[in-house]
């Protein structure tokens, strides 16, 4: 049932991964149960920890998340992420994802870098007292089908295509009868009356709030009324003035979607390139050619009141259209994998249906954020104009990382050391500001703060695999979570 | 086997907690750091003491009410942050369709009530937690039951569930000479879940926002327009739901037994009748899936969700417990359809609320209306809400039912009274009616005034 979230594309992407988890501490473990429930293909963990006695921590966690879900295949190499690298930074290629969770920074630059010139997405999580972070690097993710929660619908009516000219010109709303009238579908509605305003207003569409309400209100005024004069109960009219906001937006291709289609990284299809961006330069030449600047027809609508006749016959209208636009895509995708000396049997008519929803994650990587040139000084100062954004609790876990550098442990993990490990802290916090020629206030709060966690965590929020760009801090504190891009 | 919790090794110096065997060296050191360190961010009223630690792990008493998708997340986190005594209430047993998620079952445990495996696997895993399960309903419960906890947390997939929950809290509340007793105070802590989308809030009774002052906030619940399903469906949907409400108890396929979601011949059933009714307007869509899912009212549920939203609820209940941090004021709603979305809000009390507001609640009719428009008022207005109402007044120094619906020999003697004027039933101006219903613990009183 779950399937029904992120679909059977979803559920087979999922069941193909093997996602690697380095660290199975409480915020790891968490995680991993939360991929292994809905069925992950494979995971492997690797640490080096001993439990106490004689079990190992991978081993141990391995055993027990694999009685979640017996489909999952799940494994363990007991060695520290740091050997691997040493001696077989090639053994993290194989995976669809990297999770690191509470790696000191040293490994984790060095596992970011192999893995970002390997492709290989990185999510970086940290739990620090009542602080959470997660940081996403991948070069290029691609969204094929992202399933917004509020897409506005594809209804063209301010650019009918010629099927949906024709079945709105086979209603003559002046000559039907009360039933029908009453069932007759709003898009119809709206539709009509749009002729009858196009021919009073030069063929312009109603464009600001005074204009639609004139609109909204000729609307009106085609509501059957009674002997009597009163206007009777339509509710499909009602739909239709409730819609007239958003039906008449002009027909046009998100810029998310733009700047896919206009990527210059891959104006030119070889053998080599993703499936993503051969459907994505398949869909424009679609928009450059049979969709005359426009994408794909989506093919859906939403419910309304109408009787099954008439909402089947208007539903199948957008429908066919969408089958016929994807088939075109289709040959598109064809031809350009033809022209590349590759056959493909491709599931493309489902993904050409969601062309408004592609999407790209690009992540900056970890080196970029951590280098003194390329540092994202504008964010960090900018956010920084509020000393109690999260952005303070970034700046306070890069610190103790700077803290365990120099030290060979974490601020405040006993207690007689707080009071001396504020101002050690506070001189890693002035001393990372310095570096980055960050010009800042860290207020001494929250160097206390972090010296009263002492590198303990209690247990808090683990995520799906996201795509955020790139950070993420949750403040439990306080309740709240900001993302930034650094 | 112990478990380290950290990369480093940490050693458990710092005050062992002592006199309990069970515990070993360290295994509360990161809840200490919080309880017995001073700090920039606690609460006002926070002390540091060694004390703390003992109340968490001895004496809080903590309720969680659901053991499925939220209420066995819940229950981890609980446990694993220190508190011992813990009770849980769930009427439901195990379904295998529970088992993507609510990870404290197996397939062995299919069929068991879900309290007493969670609160069995809970035990078992973490030494000291000691969960007390009632395979019950809430309102098999009153307020002696309640009174004994100091913080109650609500894992519940039920609007109705909820308000009555508020509403058992709210009659707990002393008043003297119009203050209210803070010591008559049981925090509620209430999460929900719907897919990808959830929400936490943190309700001290009679003094933030309860469940009734922001019912708006909850989404209606779906229900197909009759005609619709009768004579004009559009979607597979409506198909599926005339043959449930239709077809069903008219036909009586396997006699005279209600439609169980779980029975797969039931299901079979629906599904080719579905089908074919679909087939007569040319309806696509109709799957097995939907036909289930349609029929057991199933919300797609996903466990990260759970585990976000049951986190923020476990980490207010250590806040309010320890009075390390000032709670969550009030309302966390959480999204992460598109990246990762948060929003924070004080949710506002609603001056005459129905549940927490004390203001008794007026009713204004003519005395020519009639009992059914009393009846429509109190299920169709929007912050009253009410199911299936039972109202009774005294009237001539005798208490007499009105109407109610939910025992049928009651309804039927007193359905003819849902016709009669206010004026015909001997009402009077100014006159006190008493209203039960299932959202709430307590009988409702409203005054009524008579409009010319």
């Amino acid at each position: 049932i779950d399937a029904q979230l992120w679909g059977d594309h979803g559920q087979e992407a999922l069941e193909n991964a093997h996602v690697c988890l380095i660290n199975a501490t409480a915020t790891g473990t968490e995680i991993l149960k939360n991929l292994v429930l809905p069925g992950i293909g494979a995971f492997t963990i690797v640490d080096g920890h001993k439990v106490t006695g004689e079990d190992n921590r991978a081993q141990a966690a391995t055993e027990l998340l694999q009685e979640l879900n017996s489909d999952v295949s799940g494994n363990f190499v007991e060695e520290s992420p740091d050997k691997l690298l040493d001696n077989d930074p090639e053994f993290f290629h194989r995976f669809s994802l990297v999770i690191g969770v509470q790696l000191i920074e040293s490994t984790c630059l060095r596992l970011a870098g192999v893995l970002w010139n390997a492709g290989v997405p990185f999510l970086v999580c940290k739990t620090y007292g009542l602080v959470g972070y997660m940081r996403l690097a991948v070069k290029e993710h691609t969204v094929v089908e992202s399933h917004p929660d509020n897409a506005l619908e594809d209804l063209r009516l301010d650019q009918p295509f010629a099927e949906l000219k024709n079945h709105i010109q086979s209603y003559d709303l002046d000559n039907m009868d009360k039933k029908d009238h009453s069932h007759t579908p709003w898009i119809i509605v709206v539709a009509k009356y749009l002729e009858k305003w196009y021919n009073e207003h030069n063929y312009q569409l109603p464009k600001n709030y005074k204009e639609k309400e004139a609109f909204r209100q000729l609307i009106r005024e085609g509501i059957l009324k009674n002997e009597n004069g009163v206007a009777e109960d339509e509710e499909n009219f009602e739909e239709a003035i409730k819609n007239v906001n958003t039906a008449l937006n002009p027909t046009k291709i998100p810029s998310t979607v733009q700047d896919i289609l206009n990527a210059e990284g891959w104006k030119n299809i070889t053998a080599q390139t993703p499936a993503f961006w051969v459907m994505a330069r398949a869909v424009k030449e679609f928009v450059e050619n049979e969709g005359e600047g426009k994408l794909p027809v989506r093919g859906t609508i939403p419910d309304m009141i109408a009787d099954s006749e008439k909402f089947i016959n208007l539903q199948n209208v957008y429908r066919e259209k969408a089958m016929q636009d994807a088939s075109v895509v289709s040959k598109h995708v064809e031809s350009l994998l033809q022209s590349v000396g590759k056959v493909c049997v491709y599931k493309s008519k489902k993904k050409c249906k969601n062309a408004a929803f592609l999407r790209v994650v690009r992540c900056r990587s970890l080196a970029d954020e951590c280098s003194v040139e390329l540092v994202n000084k504008d964010e960090i100062t900018s956010c920084m104009d509020n000393p109690d954004s999260e952005m303070v609790l970034y700046l306070m876990l890069r610190s103790v990382d700077r803290f365990f550098q120099q030290h060979s442990r974490y601020p405040g993990v006993y207690n007689y050391q707080v009071e001396e490990d504020i101002g050690k802290l506070k001189l890693c916090v002035n001393s990372l500001l310095q570096e980055y020629g960050l010009n800042v206030n860290v207020k001494d709060d929250y160097i206390h703060e972090f010296c009263r966690y002492g590198a303990n965590a209690i247990k808090m929020i683990t995520h799906q695999f996201v795509p955020f760009n790139n950070t993420f801090i949750y403040n439990a504190m306080s309740q709240t979570s900001a993302t930034f891009q650094l | 086997s112990k478990i380290t919790s950290e990369p480093i090794k940490l050693m458990a110096v710092d005050s062992g907690h002592g006199g309990n065997a069970r515990d070993w060296d360290g295994r509360w050191n990161h809840v200490q750091k919080f309880l017995e360190r001073p700090g920039p961010f606690t609460h006002p009223d926070f002390e540091p003491s060694t004390e703390s630690l003992h109340f968490l792990l001895e004496t809080c008493k903590i309720l969680v009410i659901g053991a499925g998708g939220l209420g066995c997340e819940l229950l981890k986190n609980l446990a694993l942050t220190g508190f011992r005594q813990i009770h849980v209430i769930d009427m439901d047993t195990i379904d295998v369709s529970n088992l993507n998620r609510q990870f404290l079952f197996r397939s062995k445990d299919v069929g068991r009530p879900k309290a007493d495996v969670a609160a069995d696997f809970i035990n078992r895993r973490i030494p000291g937690c000691n969960v007390v399960p009632y395979f019950k309903k809430i309102q098999d419960f009153d307020e002696s039951f309640y009174r004994q906890f100091h913080i109650i947390v609500c894992g519940l997939d039920s609007i109705i569930a909820r308000r009555w929950m508020n509403g058992m809290l709210m009659s707990l509340l002393i008043y003297e000479d119009g203050v209210l007793d803070p010591s008559s105070i049981i925090p509620l802590i209430d999460g929900g879940t719907e897919g990808f989308k959830g929400n936490a809030r943190v309700i001290l009774p009679g003094m933030t926002a309860c469940i009734d002052c922001t019912l708006e906030l909850y989404p209606p619940q779906i229900n197909f327009p009759m005609c619709t399903i009768a004579s004009m469906p559009r979607l597979p949907e409506h198909c599926i739901e005339y043959v449930r409400v239709l077809q069903w108890p008219k036909e009586k396929p396997f006699g005279d037994v209600p439609l169980d979601g779980d029975n797969p011949e039931h299901i079979k059933w629906v599904f080719q009748k579905s089908q074919e009714r679909a087939s007569e307007f040319n309806i696509t869509g109709v799957t097995y899936r939907l036909t289930q899912g349609v029929v057991k009212r199933i919300i797609p549920a996903v466990a990260s969700t759970n585990a976000v939203i049951a986190a923020a609820c476990a980490t207010e209940v250590f806040k309010i417990a320890s009075s390390a941090y000032v709670p969550l004021n009030n309302y966390l709603v959480f999204n992460d359809v598109d990246g990762l979305y948060t929003y924070t809000f004080e949710a506002e009390r609603k001056e005459n609320c129905t549940a927490c507001s004390q203001v008794p609640q007026d009713l204004k009719f003519a005395p020519s209306a009639t009992l059914q428009d009393i009846l429509e008022y109190l299920t169709e207005n929007a912050s009253l809400q009410m199911k299936s109402p039972a109202i009774t007044a005294t009237i001539d120094g005798k208490n007499r039912t009105l109407y109610l619906q939910t025992v049928a020999s009651i309804e039927e003697r007193t359905r003819p009274n849902l016709c009669k004027t206010l004026k015909e039933l001997g009402l009077t101006d100014g006159q006190e009616l008493a209203v039960a219903d299932v959202t709430t613990p307590q009988t409702m009183l409203f005054k009524l005034h008579f409009t010319s």
